[in-house]
């Protein structure tokens, strides 16, 4: 779709500046007591300086390296828009986690750049999980090739920091046809002996590539058996999901799970079933909005505290 | 990764196939292909908007389908037994599969599995 002509189709490009409006500015959320409330809204101005001791990593998502077309011609000039930003924080990251589509075609050229890309980010570790685009032509085997956590060709794993639990997953394959993708039977195995040794008072923090809610099932916004994970996650005190995919911030509670998605670095695309709009495409903007559909989102967890901290920024606002 | 036999078959079938589009077209007017049956032995399928068009589709044996992917996202078509399956389509990229038995196909992408199509084989 295309809005940058004028005489083209104006209730649709009225839908898209609601759209821009809507994600065009940074907003501080806490969560608290399960309830999330907005603090004010910034403008990519200097960030609060988190609590001293708490933990604070850094979320990015859908870099599509290797995607070229007018929606966003230049996407690694977007990720290294945001690696200066994330390096300028005045508080350094913990460590960056990436949820999924790291390449746009699952080519091998495209992962090696993305990995040299991630590199460019002061931290000591970029995580990584595998989205729809990374596991095209050879199931995730092309992007455990550079990207394999968990050292045992597996493509979820778990990791402990700054006392949290930090559970990725692969929600992107065990499709069944005309059906929403899933975590699969072998990983739901997996979850639940791996959250066995964790006290339910730790607080968790769940990466997954597609929401782990059912936003828009027609564009496969959603995955088949998260009610399955979402159970496993109930007796929790603090859960936060964050998941990529849909290129824009949503988020819904549930008890005391609470489910993030984030913004892409390569392309907006349409709110969920976007009226006047028929398909999940690329949304081209024009010139000067795009980074306002594209960001960062810094998450801090202060420890004795269920809520996460969590502020989206735009690349531009 | 199809066995060197079955291809020498699928050649074979495809030099039967050209010789009665030649016999046939020597005596036919070029026909117009609708979605609904073809005796051509190559048809057409676009990916376009998140879907195939058509959706379904009936061929004759030995009729090649060539899927063109019309989107700006990547797609690929894959059948639900794994007989076939394309590579990663970008934009204008294309996929060509003939289909040797009678039969029903069924396929969707894989990036994007609620998009399905199907292809009914049937002698005509």
């Amino acid at each position: 779709m295309n809005i940058s002509d004028p005489g083209h189709n104006p209730a649709r490009r009225r839908a898209l500046s609601c759209l821009a409006a809507w994600t065009g500015a940074a907003i501080v959320w806490t969560v608290a007591g399960g309830v999330p409330r907005a603090l004010g809204a910034t403008n990519a101005g200097t960030p609060k300086a988190a609590a001293k001791h708490a933990l604070t990593f850094v979320q990015i998502s859908d870099t599509h390296i290797g995607f070229r077309k007018e929606a966003n011609p230049d996407v690694v000039g977007s990720l290294r828009r945001a690696i200066a930003d994330i390096n300028a924080l005045p508080q350094a990251p913990a460590f960056v986690v990436h949820t999924g589509d790291v390449s746009h075609l699952s080519r091998p050229e495209e992962f090696a750049q993305a990995r040299d890309l991630l590199r460019e980010i002061h931290v000591d570790r970029v995580h990584t999980i595998p989205g729809e685009h990374d596991t095209i032509d050879e199931g995730v085997n092309g992007y455990l090739n550079f990207f394999d956590h968990d050292g045992n060709g597996n493509s979820w794993y778990s990791f402990d920091q700054g006392g949290v639990h930090f559970i990725a997953l692969n929600n992107v394959l065990n499709f069944k046809m005309g059906k929403l993708a899933a975590l699969g039977d072998e990983q739901i195995a997996w979850m639940k002996s791996d959250l066995a040794r964790v006290s339910h008072s730790t607080p968790i923090v769940v990466l997954a590539h597609i929401p782990l809610w059912t936003i828009w099932e027609p564009w496969g916004w959603g995955t088949a058996d998260s009610a399955q994970a979402l159970a496993l996650l109930r007796p929790f005190g603090s859960v936060t999901v964050l998941n990529g995919h849909i290129h824009q911030v949503l988020q819904k509670v549930e008890g005391n799970v609470a489910l993030h998605t984030a913004m892409s670095l390569a392309y907006p695309l349409p709110t969920p079933g976007q009226e006047g709009v028929g398909e999940p495409g690329p949304v081209k903007v024009p010139a000067g909005e795009l980074g306002k559909l594209l960001g960062t989102r810094q998450i801090t967890v202060a420890r004795g505290r269920r809520e996460l901290a969590l502020i989206d920024r735009p690349l531009a606002g | 990764m199809s066995h060197p036999s079955f291809r020498a078959a699928i050649r074979s079938l495809h030099a039967c196939a050209a010789l009665a589009l030649f016999i046939v077209a020597s005596f036919v007017a070029p026909a117009t292909f609708a979605a609904g049956a073809s005796s051509a032995s190559s048809v057409d399928v676009d990916i376009t908007k998140f879907a195939f068009a058509p959706q379904e589709i009936t061929i004759a044996p030995g009729t090649r389908i060539t899927w063109t992917n019309r989107d700006e996202a990547p797609h690929t078509v894959t059948s639900n037994d794994r007989s076939f399956t394309s590579k990663g389509l970008d934009t204008g990229d294309k996929f060509e599969h003939t289909f040797a038995a009678e039969g029903d196909f069924t396929y969707i992408c894989t990036l994007h599995p609620f998009m399905a199509g199907v292809v009914h084989v049937r002698e005509q």
